[in-house]
């Protein structure tokens, strides 16, 4: 299973340093790989002063939004009058994105450990961790670990030997996007339909259960092991000299790549390096023609902004993306934008909750008129007609779903314009599944 | 299963027992409806209008109430499905590394004809289904529970094989 590729020297193996090694699985294992200090270390130390350390480290969210993980922790009530809770969330579903899964799958007690670490800073005994429902072998491999946590008595009712509880529990989800979005999350672990939360109030106040709860991405709870066992200033000093982005970070890279899979490098390393370097760079003679670095709710870069990119939070802004997921899709030279970006289209309409009038119609509308000009029915003013309704669907609705939908369409058609007049004009033949 | 036919409960003997265990890891008996749909679905291969019934009723909260979270959830099934359930990811990152012609194949070889369809010896039914989380491992295939990286146009008949 996996498949993890040989480490390139310019990869830093700290998340990843034991992909691809079995042995590292069982809780043995892990133990042997110096897995379990970091949590002595928390369990031994006061809530507050974790916070503390995390929010030194600079770690930020590696769930899209980027939001300081220390800072977030600290929204939690400092006194638990009722139950706290964590939630894990490893829904990863946004196209482009594989890394949770690798985590998940090769250390699965590194994702235990750093639950248990954010539940001793939040003190939340309970923690779910909500794997998406088709990741039935990370599932699997998660509830062994955490059988073999409770057998081992760092879960349970006396975890670590502090008599203190710690409990943790995994929740399938049922094929649905949205529930990555947090508040859709913890709608889908109290049994409903995963419809996003209108905020305020905030997780932090009434979150799961209408309890304060905090919401991490797996990577994210992974990344603090360093911190707690390295120090917060070892981790910063990773990304060079950036310290609003620090640390490593995973990214997946997929599409016309020679080399796809995981890459944990650190942060503000450069995209082209990445992709034409560790990658192996194009298949077949091919040239970049474009890509996506964030997952596909980010805009698209051209090959110029590509190559000037540096992956982390301010580089991605710079180029006028975003660092997002972490999902680096490539095109090269044989990709067709139009028909891709209405795929990407198609699957935000597929996964639209449908709550919000702007999303539900508008990602729908969006996918008819590309699939019109697909079929070279368009007209140039379908274009506008794109832009416009684009606009109609950022920042107007409950989750940001709408506004990922809209991302692609309007740097695609900025950056692309001319592959999709040449549908338009009938310079390009219609393709041919959609007549 | 017909309204008429004697109902056989479902949450009877160790499933019973299962879902207790499950009720044990939240607050809320309602918290346990995606945990209990899955049990449903591991039992039957499928969620009828009976068993959401008696779904609602252990958990305490009405049919309809059930229906709308299961209508919600795409891999909830809500008519019975081939032997053999078969979802293949055509997003763009396995699409542009040739997802379709591996829906072109599957369909071909399982003889389905057309997606949702299922095929006339019962064995298979195929579905298109958006990112499966494996991007860089394309074609992304699911069949039941496995999940398979890396299908190709010419491995479909091998994989297919597998399944009798
Ligand atoms: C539509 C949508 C889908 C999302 N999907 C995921 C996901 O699959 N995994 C994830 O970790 N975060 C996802 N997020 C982001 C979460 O809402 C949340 O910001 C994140 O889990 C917080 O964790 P972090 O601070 O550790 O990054 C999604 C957000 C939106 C709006
Ligand atoms: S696009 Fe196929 S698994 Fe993500």
């Amino acid at each position: 299973m996996g498949y993890p590729h040989e480490p390139h020297p310019k990869e830093t193996l700290i998340l990843s340093k034991h992909f691809g090694d079995a042995g590292a699985r069982s809780y043995d294992g892990w133990v042997k790989c110096g897995g379990y200090q970091a949590l002595k270390r928390a369990l031994a130390m006061d809530p507050a002063d974790v916070i503390e350390i995390v929010k030194e480290s600079g770690l930020r969210g590696r769930g899209g939004a980027g939001f300081p993980t220390g800072l977030k922790w600290s929204f939690m009530p400092k006194e638990r009058r009722k139950p706290h809770y964590l939630c894990c969330n490893a829904d990863e579903s946004e196209p482009g994105t594989f890394k949770d899964r690798e985590i998940m799958r090769w250390t699965p007690h590194a994702l235990i450990e750093g639950c248990a670490i954010a539940q001793h800073a939040i003190q939340a005994e309970v923690c779910y961790i909500y794997i998406r429902g088709e990741f039935t072998e990370p599932i699997a491999i998660m509830q062994a670990a955490l059988d073999e946590a409770y057998r081992e008595g760092v879960l349970g009712g006396n975890a670590m030997g502090t008599n203190r509880r710690i409990d943790m529990y995994i929740h399938r989800g049922a094929g649905a996007y949205i529930c990555g979005e947090e508040t859709a999350l913890m709608n889908s672990i109290e049994g409903r339909r995963g419809n996003p939360r209108i905020r305020p109030p905030f997780p932090a106040q009434q979150g799961v259960f209408g309890m304060p709860t905090t919401i991490n991405n797996v990577e994210t709870l992974v990344s603090v092991l360093p911190v707690l066992n390295e120090g917060a200033e070892w981790y910063k000093d990773l990304s060079l000299g950036n310290p609003k982005s620090t640390g490593t970070k995973l990214f997946s890279v997929c599409g016309h790549v020679r080399k796809p899979g995981n890459y944990e490098v650190t942060m503000g390393f450069p995209l082209g390096e990445l992709v034409n370097d560790l990658c192996g760079g194009m298949r077949d003679g091919r040239t970049l023609k474009a890509c996506i670095p964030g997952g596909s709710s980010v805009p698209i870069l051209n090959r110029e902004e590509t190559e000037a990119c540096l992956l982390d939070y301010e580089g991605c802004v710079e180029q006028g993306t975003m660092l997002g997921s972490g999902g680096v899709i490539v095109f090269d030279d044989s990709a067709d934008m139009v028909y891709q970006i209405m795929r990407l289209a198609r699957f935000y309409a597929h996964e639209s909750c449908a709550q919000c009038t702007q999303c539900r119609e508008g990602t729908a509308w969006t996918v008819r008129i590309l699939e019109r000009i697909l079929r070279g029915e368009g007209e140039m003013k379908d274009l506008d007609l794109l832009l416009d309704l684009s606009e109609q669907m950022t920042g107007k609705t409950i989750c940001v779903l709408s506004d990922s939908c809209a991302a692609p369409i309007v740097s695609g058609i900025k950056k692309f314009r001319d592959e999709f007049e040449a549908y338009i004009t009938g310079a390009k033949q219609p393709v041919a599944a959609l007549t | 299963m017909k309204a008429t036919g004697a109902y056989e409960p479902i949450f009877a003997g160790e499933r019973r027992k299962r879902l207790d265990d499950v009720f044990t890891c939240y607050p809320t008996k309602r918290a346990a409806l995606l945990p209990a749909l899955w049990i449903v679905q591991q039992t039957h291969g499928w969620i009828s209008d009976e068993a959401m019934t008696e779904v609602g009723q252990v958990l305490g909260v009405t049919a309809a109430y059930v229906k709308g979270v299961v209508t919600f959830y795409t891999m909830y099934h809500q008519h019975p499905v081939g032997r053999h359930f078969i979802q293949v990811c055509t997003t763009t990152p396995c699409n542009l590394c040739g997802a379709e012609g591996v829906v072109e194949a599957i369909l071909e070889h399982t003889g389905c004809g057309d997606l949702g369809a299922t095929s006339a010896d019962g064995r298979f039914t195929v579905i298109e289904v958006e990112c499966l989380g494996a991007c860089g491992f394309p074609t992304a295939v699911m069949v039941d529970d496995d999940f398979i990286e890396g299908v190709t146009v010419d491995g479909v008949p091998e994989l297919l094989g597998r399944y009798p």
